[in-house]
């Protein structure tokens, strides 16, 4: 089974990426690259990652969080989180990256955001 | 009860997780509790990511090795790669504001933040040792 399992929804123009698994170096880190990158090809750029079945995430996929928030940036679009578990709120944190992210626990309020 | 392991892994991205597995697994036998497993998890993955990448450069000619030891204090790990070595004080703080968007550079602040004690030596024999204990 891979690392990282991406599943895609719509939501009006906001994108939600269910993901499940680890967000690690290698597998887990590219797959979340690939999917950001591709969204963004087919013009989507309003994201909501939903980070609530994501159970590891290591200092790559931290580096992979902050990579996808600024090249969504770039191209005028928004990256938000949804449902941090304990273990990321307490790495973002750490790394003071709470400050940089907009983070939510309900989907609808994340959905709101974006308008 | 095991009261010390030693593995020898190939330079690659794969061995990161095997030696994650490998510290688990002497950890529950040792009998750690779960919070000390996930910090040193955590400063495995880190520190033999560092190790793999930045101090043997993916150069599949060159090993980590890798020491767990179940000690007094608790659970000890001693790292070792095969580079150049360098600086950790010349490494930047990821926290402060102009490198807070930066890809890289997060590894050894969760090694510190996991981790009681993370001292970083130069090999008489060339590489970098990073030695890390974790209070029981």
């Amino acid at each position: 089974m891979a690392e990282l399992n991406i599943t895609e929804r719509q939501a009006g123009d906001v994108t939600i990426l269910d993901m499940n698994g680890k967000v690690t170096i290698g597998e887990g880190s590219i797959a979340l690259r690939n999917a950001i990158r591709r969204l963004l090809g087919e013009g989507k750029s309003k994201i909501l990652l939903n980070l609530g079945n994501v159970g590891y995430v290591d200092s790559s996929g931290i580096g992979e969080l902050v990579s996808s928030f600024t090249a969504v940036n770039k191209e005028g679009g928004t990256l938000k989180l949804l449902n941090l578990t304990q273990k990321i709120q307490d790495l973002l944190a750490i790394t003071k990256l709470l400050t940089v992210f907009d983070v939510f626990e309900k989907e609808d309020e994340a959905l709101s955001s974006f308008e | 009860m095991q009261q010390e392991k030693i593995l020898k892994l190939p330079s690659q991205i794969e061995s990161v997780e095997k030696a994650a597995q490998e510290a688990e697994s002497f950890a529950r036998t040792a009998g750690f509790a779960d919070d000390v497993i996930f910090a040193v998890d955590m400063a495995v993955r880190e520190s033999v990511a560092n190790a793999v990448k930045h101090g043997n450069k993916l150069d599949e000619t060159k090993n980590v090795e890798i020491t767990f030891r179940n000690v007094g204090a608790g659970f000890e790990i001693d790292i070792r790669d095969f580079g150049a070595g360098f600086a950790v004080e010349e490494i930047p703080d990821p926290t402060n504001p102009e490198n807070l968007l930066k890809a890289s550079g997060r590894g050894i602040l969760f090694m510190r933040s996991f981790m009681d004690e993370v001292e970083w030596t130069n090999h008489a024999d060339g590489g970098t040792i990073v030695k890390m204990l974790k209070k029981r």
